[in-house]
C-alpha cells in the first residue's frame, strides 16, 4: 500500500492522530532539552559525521580488523550478504545447539531480516524480550518506531492484550501493573530460554568488542542466562576505536529518548566461561548503497529514532503507513534501495521540511536524499503519482513566457468566471479541507509593464 | 550602484501580485535601482520537486538567463530561492549559474544581512505570528532551527521587531512545517491538510489576526484551511508587513 492511502487511513480518527503527534513530539521536546544540556552539542555532531565518514570509506578494513579482534577474543564470525543467509546462519547456529526458545533483545536488523517469522517456521519459538516488542508480538504487529515500537498503542490497547496473553485483570490498564504483569511473563522465558540474540549498536574494530544498549536490562538478561549468544549487526556498524564510543554514547540516548545515557550499556568483548558468542555481519543491499555516492551517508544511521520523532508526516501518519521495517526520514532513504519499485512513494512522503536533517546526530543529508531518491524513481518509472503530462506542460509553460502568460490569463479568468463549486471537483486533492485562492485579474507582470516601471522611472 | 532583480516566482505573479508589487515598492523606497526582467517565469521547483529534474534543463538555462547581467536576484519566497541555491547543480556550473546561485536571496535575508536594516519605521498594528518556511530557515539559515543547538536569532523575527504596534506571538512549536511541500499538499492530501490545520490551531489558539512567513506557497496552504474554515485569523507576506508604511 502506498504511503498516502495508508497514511489517509490513518488519519482518519482524528484523537489517535492527535494523541500520536502529541505522545512523539514530547518525545522530541526531550531530546532538545538533553541536547540544550551539552553545550558542545554541534561539534560532537560533527565529530560523528566525521567519525562515520571515515569509517564507510574504509569499511573493509575495519570489518576485517573487527573480525581479526572478535576471532582472537573467541567470538565467533558469520557474514551475510543479505536477509536470508542471515537467516539461514541463525537457524543453522540454533539448530547445532538444539536451541527451542530464543529470547531476542530489540533489534532492527533482525526485523529488517524477517528473522521471527523465518525461525518459527522452523519450530522455534522467539520470545522480544523489549516491553514495546513484545507488545505487537503479542498484537501481530510489525513495530511502528525503531527506538518506541510500541508508540502507536494506547495504554489501554496494551491492557487488553495482556488481560489476553497474560491473563492480568480485564480493564486494568495501569503501566505499572502491566510492566509487573509482563516483568513476570518475561522472567519465566529467560530462566527457560536456551539461546540469546541481541542486534548490536555499535562494534569496535580495534578491539572486536561490542556495545548494545537497553533501557530494560533484557539484552544481560538473556545473555547472561543462555549458554548461546547471537548478536546480528548491519556492515555499519563498525566504529574504529573504543574512544569513539565517547561520542557515539552521548549523542545516541539524548537524541533518542532525551536520557543523557541508556540504563544499560553492555560491552562484549569474548564468550561466558563454558558459553557461545556468534556474531552474523550483514550486508543486506548496505554495500550497495555505499557505492552510490548521493546515498552512502545514510549508512551514517545510529538508528536514535529522532528523525521520527521531529518528522511532522512520521507523526501525523504513523509508522506502519511506511511498509518498512526501519519507517520515517531514515527509512524512506533506505527503503528505495531495498526495493524501489515497492517503496516508491516513500521519498515523496515528505514535505523536505528539512527537520530529520537538522537534529539527525550523525549529520545524515535526509531531506536531499529524499529529493534525489525522487529523481532516481522518477528515473526508474517507479513513480507514484504519474504527472509525465503535467510535467510536460508545464515544463513548456516555463520555458515560453508568451505561453505561461496565455496559460496564465486564462486560468485566471476560468478562476473567477466558474462558480467556485465546479471548481472545487476538478480539485478536490486541494479542495477537501481547503479553499482555491480567489484570483486576481491582473498578474504582477501586468501591473508591473503599467506602473512599476513609471513609478521607478 | 547595485542592479538588483526581482525574482517573482511563478503563483505569486498569477495567483498574489500585491506580494511581489509590496516588494518592488519596499525595495524601491529603501533606494535601490530594481528590475525586473519580463521574460522570467519559474525556477522549476514543482518540476524538480516532484522527481522530475531530467525534464529541467531548459527552464533553469532560462532562469539564470534573466537573472545573470544583475548584482543580486532577490525574491518574496525562500523556497524558490533555496531551490535555485540548492538545487541547480543540475546544470552545468558556468560563470553565470556560479553567480547567479551565489547572489540570489530572500528578500528577509537580503534586508537583514545585505542591506544590514535595523529599523522600518512601520508600523502595524496587529497580532501577528510567524510562521517559518521551512527552506528559509533550514535551507538558507535565515534563522537558528530549534533542533539545533547554539544562540538565537531570525531574521524576519528582527525585522518584524522594529514594526510599531506589533505584537508578536510565538507558537510552542516554533518551526513546524505547514505541510504544503509543493507536490505533496495533493500527492500526500490528508496528511498536507492535517499538518496545516494543526498548524493554523497553533496561531488560533494564540489569537493572532495574521499569520506571516518570507513564503507565499505556506500561505497559500494556510490561506485555503482558515479560509475554509472560516477563520478570523488571515495569512499576509512578511513584504506586506513591512511595506506598509516606510518612511525611509
Amino acid at each position: 500500500m502506498h504511503h498516502p492511502v495508508a497514511a489517509e487511513k490513518f488519519i482518519q480518527d482524528t484523537p489517535r492522530v492527535n494523541w500520536h503527534n502529541k505522545a512523539v513530539w514530547y518525545v522530541r521536546e526531550k531530546r532538545d532539552k538533553a541536547a540544550q544540556d551539552i553545550p558542545e552539542w554541534e561539534q560532537l555532531r560533527d565529530y560523528a559525521s566525521a567519525i562515520k565518514t571515515d569509517t564507510i570509506s574504509k569499511l573493509d578494513k575495519y570489518l576485517i580488523e573487527f573480525e581479526q579482534r572478535a576471532i582472537e577474543n573467541g567470538i565467533k564470525i558469520h557474514w551475510a550478504k543479505d536477509a536470508d543467509t542471515h537467516n539461514k546462519i541463525v537457524h543453522g547456529i540454533l539448530d547445532t545447539h538444539q536451541s527451542r526458545l530464543v529470547v531476542k533483545s530489540k533489534s532492527m536488523l533482525t526485523e529488517e531480516c524477517g528473522l521471527n517469522p523465518y525461525l518459527e517456521a522452523k519450530g522455534i519459538e522467539v520470545v522480544d524480550t523489549d516491553l514495546g516488542e513484545r507488545v505487537i508480538q503479542f498484537a501481530k504487529e510489525d513495530p511502528s518506531h525503531i527506538v518506541m515500537p510500541a508508540i502507536h498503542k494506547k495504554k489501554e490497547e496494551i491492557g487488553e492484550l495482556f488481560y489476553e496473553h497474560l491473563e492480568t485483570e480485564k480493564g486494568n490498564d495501569d503501566p505499572n501493573y502491566l510492566t509487573e504483569a509482563a516483568r513476570h511473563h518475561l522472567r519465566k522465558k529467560f530462566l527457560k530460554a536456551d539461546a540469546a540474540i541481541t542486534g548490536v549498536n555499535f562494534a569496535i574494530a580495534e578491539t572486536g568488542g561490542f556495545v548494545v544498549v537497553t533501557n530494560e536490562g533484557n539484552a544481560d538478561m538473556g545473555v547472561n542466562l543462555t549458554p548461546l549468544h547471537i548478536a546480528s549487526m548491519g556492515i555499519e556498524k563498525i566504529i574504529p576505536k573504543a574512544e569513539h564510543l565517547g561520542v557515539f554514547l552521548r549523542l545516541l540516548a539524548r537524541s533518542a529518548t532525551g536520557q543523557p545515557i541508556t540504563t544499560y550499556t553492555s560491552h562484549f568483548h569474548k564468550p561466558r566461561e563454558g558459553a557461545q558468542l556468534h556474531v552474523v555481519i550483514v550486508d543486506n543491499g548496505r554495500s550497495r548503497q555505499l557505492g552510490q555516492e548521493d546515498f552512502r551517508r545514510s549508512l551514517h544511521c545510529i538508528r536514535c529514532g529522532a528523525c521520527m520523532n521531529t518528522c511532522p508526516v512520521y507523526r501525523r501518519s504513523g509508522g506502519h503507513s511506511y511498509g518498512y521495517s526501519v519507517p520515517g526520514p531514515i527509512g524512506s532513504i533506505l527503503s528505495p534501495n531495498m526495493d524501489p519499485e515497492k517503496h516508491a512513494s516513500l521519498p515523496f512522503a515528505s514535505t523536505l521540511c528539512g527537520s530529520c536533517s537538522a537534529v539527525c546526530p550523525v549529520k545524515i543529508d535526509v531531506d536531499k536524499q529524499l529529493y534525489k531518491w525522487r529523481q532516481v524513481i522518477t528515473e526508474k518509472g517507479f513513480a507514484p503519482n504519474k504527472k509525465t503530462l503535467t510535467i510536460r506542460l508545464g515544463k513548456f509553460a516555463f520555458s515560453h513566457p508568451l505561453t505561461f502568460r496565455i496559460f496564465g490569463s486564462l486560468s485566471r479568468k476560468a478562476g473567477r468566471i466558474f462558480p467556485k463549486k465546479l471548481l472545487n471537483t476538478f480539485f478536490t486533492k486541494w479542495t477537501t479541507g481547503r479553499d482555491l485562492p480567489d484570483l486576481p485579474k491582473k498578474s504582477f507582470r501586468d501591473w508591473y509593464l503599467k506602473n512599476g516601471i513609471d513609478s521607478h522611472d | 550602484m547595485a542592479r538588483v532583480a526581482l525574482f517573482v516566482p511563478c503563483y505569486i505573479d498569477q495567483v498574489y501580485p500585491q506580494v511581489a508589487i509590496a516588494t518592488i515598492e519596499l525595495l524601491q523606497k529603501l533606494g535601490l535601482d530594481v528590475v525586473y526582467p519580463t521574460n522570467q517565469t519559474c525556477c522549476g521547483q514543482p518540476i524538480g520537486n516532484a522527481g522530475y529534474e531530467c525534464e529541467l534543463n531548459d527552464v533553469a538555462h532560462r532562469f539564470i538567463d534573466q537573472f545573470e547581467e544583475f548584482d543580486a536576484v532577490i525574491s518574496p519566497s525562500g523556497s524558490c530561492v533555496h531551490f535555485v541555491k540548492a538545487q541547480y547543480s543540475f546544470i552545468n556550473q558556468s560563470d553565470s549559474v556560479k553567480h547567479v546561485r551565489n547572489h540570489i536571496y530572500e528578500l528577509c535575508d537580503y534586508l537583514t544581512n545585505i542591506l544590514n536594516i535595523k529599523n522600518f519605521n512601520t508600523r502595524f498594528p496587529h497580532r501577528v505570528g510567524i510562521h517559518y518556511s521551512c527552506h528559509s530557515l533550514r535551507g538558507l539559515d535565515s534563522g537558528k532551527p530549534s533542533e539545533i543547538i547554539g544562540e538565537d536569532y531570525s531574521n524576519i523575527q528582527s525585522l518584524l521587531e522594529t514594526v510599531q504596534d506589533l505584537t508578536l506571538v510565538h507558537p510552542e512549536r516554533k518551526d513546524e512545517c505547514c505541510g504544503f511541500g509543493g507536490t505533496f499538499s495533493v500527492d500526500e492530501s490528508a496528511v498536507s491538510v492535517k499538518m496545516g490545520q494543526d498548524r493554523c490551531g497553533d496561531f488560533e489558539n494564540l489569537d493572532a489576526e495574521y499569520i506571516t512567513s518570507t513564503d507565499m506557497s505556506c500561505l497559500m496552504h494556510l490561506d485555503g484551511i482558515l479560509k475554509q474554515a472560516n477563520s478570523k485569523t488571515q495569512v499576509i507576506h512578511v513584504a506586506e508587513i513591512l511595506n506598509q508604511t516606510v518612511t525611509s
